[in-house]
């Protein structure tokens, strides 16, 4: 399977999805789009014929405003039709800004207020471990929410439970909504935090399926009981010039028909 | 049937029956676990009784996680860190996501004694009320408690449970009859109903001789579920009796006293009295001190209700 292909068609359907609704979290949605594609066409152990299925491989995106990209990437893996991309955020939809397990079929862990999903992550970790299933629990934040302080309560409840079935990733993307990470509560050295808290640290460039691939297999393979932290080098936005120009100004930016339409032709 | 156990005690010994029973159910602590007295189930479930430290939030989220999975976990804190410290947690990964989470808040109000102002929630009920979907609990002894723990575990949605945690004196007989969402009438009487939750039920208890003394025939009904409300069970007693007091341990803007006044104010209005916490905080100070401080003494409900009594109107 090409992944760089599956990143494409995922980063086009995200594309899809907001410029349908007009407006969206697009950058952040943009900078993962790599990441989605090795997890859910390379590692996670899933059926999307048993969405359900007990003992599989979960995500739990915390920064759940990249709600958009997880439903291209669930509709791309068959949990359900393109054409629902279509409904962010309209009127009863299944698809809200933010990924919520109770209405989108597929996620795994409703999120939105920022440091609670990752949280979460390191409860079901705790709870696979318990049951001895073998699943990997993965989990992505953002680098701005790195600002909570109850990802780093998670960051120490999860090293002291020796919870190495944790795979989870930073989209170190430099932007939050009012500016660059860096100018408002810097987060660095990001790595070293990590690796001070216990856990197995990995630095690679988030946009690479290759290397993510290769953390994630690394990972896997380190069994030391710790658990791992994937820091992915991404650029907001990524794969849409004048997306990403707009830096901040992508976290939440509208997405006009001729916008979405220029976009997608940068992707072809 | 306890006797002299603390509620606390009460609650451990249950749950290890309870756990017995059912594997799913885990006990997730903020180091407070001798303090709410779940310390000596480590020993008994070593992997099913753990720490989160003093990370409350985390503990709150890691729950809702581990309910995600299968398991039933029950979280134990002080009330403040139980409510307020972890109301965002609480309402989203708990409530709103749909995981049933057991979040035990011990010493609720003036309870905490000498800890003092920091350690006592007089708005744990008022935040937790405010909740959309949320469910209430706050027992008054320990069969009252012990009752109650079956149907706690059954019921398939978070919850809050408001605990005293040392010994509380008895008010329920061996034979008592439980019901998760029905009131109980501890004493039937015609000129006022007294509403009471938690620690306020013994509080009126003893205000009876001072109802007799006045010459009022108070009907005592103790609210162990604050929300949702028996609400047929209060409707019936104020149209019999016109009057109202209702005692609680904690704030009285959004809590017992607000939640009562508001059903009767859209279905039966009646002349009614507040026994609670005045809009202040809390202080240092041991029990009988603080009960005289914020006015929550058995005199006080007798008080309130001759002045609710004297303001009845009959059509």
């Amino acid at each position: 399977m090409d992944l760089k292909l599956k990143a494409n068609q995922i980063r086009r359907d995200t594309l899809n999805c907001i410029g349908a609704l007009g407006v969206g979290h697009i950058g952040g949605a943009l900078s993962i789009a790599e990441l989605l594609a090795v997890l859910y066409f390379k590692h996670m152990r899933i059926d999307p014929k048993n969405p359900q299925l007990q003992g599989r491989d979960r995500l739990i995106v915390s920064k759940g405003h990249a709600g958009p990209a997880v439903y291209a990437a669930l509709s791309e893996r068959g949990y359900f039709p393109k054409e629902m991309l279509l409904t962010l955020n309209q009127a009863g939809t299944n698809l809200p800004s933010h990924c919520d397990m109770n209405k989108t079929t597929g996620v795994d862990m409703t999120t939105g207020s920022l440091g609670q999903g990752f949280s979460c992550a390191a409860g079901v970790a705790k709870a696979s471990s318990l049951r001895g299933d073998g699943a990997t629990i993965y989990t992505v934040i953002g680098d701005g929410e790195s600002q909570e302080g109850q990802i780093w309560e998670a960051a120490m409840f999860a090293a002291h439970h020796k919870l190495s079935n944790l795979i989870a990733f930073t989209d170190y993307n430099g932007y939050q909504i009012d500016g660059a990470v860096d100018e408002i509560c810097d987060v660095a050295p990001l790595d070293k935090k990590w690796r001070a808290f216990g856990w197995n640290v990995f630095s690679v460039d988030g946009h690479d399926t290759g290397a993510i691939d290769a953390a994630i297999t690394s990972a896997k393979r380190k069994r030391n009981h710790k658990p791992n932290m994937i820091i992915l080098n991404t650029v907001k936005g990524k794969g849409v010039s004048f997306i990403e120009a707009a830096k901040a100004g992508n976290h939440n930016m509208t997405m006009s028909r001729e916008q979405t339409e220029a976009a997608l032709r940068e992707l072809e | 049937m306890f006797e002299s156990m603390e509620m606390r005690q009460v609650f451990a010994a249950e749950m290890e029956k309870h756990m017995a029973e059912n594997k799913n159910i885990v006990i997730i602590d903020a180091d407070l676990s001798k303090a709410c007295g779940t310390y000596p189930l480590r020993a008994k479930f070593p992997d099913r009784v753990f720490e989160a430290g003093v990370a409350e939030q985390n503990m709150a989220s890691v729950a809702a996680g581990m309910a995600s999975y299968g398991f039933l976990p029950f979280i134990f804190s002080f009330t403040p860190f139980a409510s307020r410290r972890i109301i965002d947690q609480v309402t989203l990964s708990c409530l709103y996501a749909g995981q049933n989470v057991k979040v035990v808040g011990t010493d609720p109000g003036i309870a905490a004694e000498y800890n003092g102002g920091t350690h006592m929630s007089m708005e744990d009920v008022g935040l937790y009320r405010a909740i959309p979907g949320s469910v209430i609990f706050e027992p008054v002894d320990a069969i009252q408690l012990a009752a109650a723990l079956p149907q706690i575990i059954a019921y398939p949605k978070s919850m809050y449970i408001r605990l005293w945690r040392k010994y509380a004196e008895p008010v329920f007989s061996d034979d008592y009859k439980f019901d998760l969402f029905k009131a109980d009438v501890l004493k039937e009487g015609s000129d006022v109903s007294v509403f009471v939750s938690g620690f306020m039920t013994q509080a009126a208890m003893k205000a009876l001789e001072g109802f007799k003394a006045a010459g009022i025939d108070a009907e005592i009904i103790n609210l162990h579920t604050i929300k949702p409300l028996d609400e047929a069970t209060i409707l019936k007693s104020l149209a019999k009796t016109r009057a109202a007091v209702v005692c609680e341990n904690g704030n009285v803007h959004g809590g017992l006293c607000e939640a009562i006044a508001a059903l009767a104010a859209q279905n039966f209005p009646v002349p009614m009295e507040f026994v609670a916490v005045r809009d202040r905080f809390g202080q240092v100070g041991k029990l009988d001190f603080l009960a005289e401080e914020y006015k929550l003494r058995p005199e006080d409900i007798v008080k309130a209700a001759k002045s609710a009594v004297s303001r009845r109107v009959f059509p």
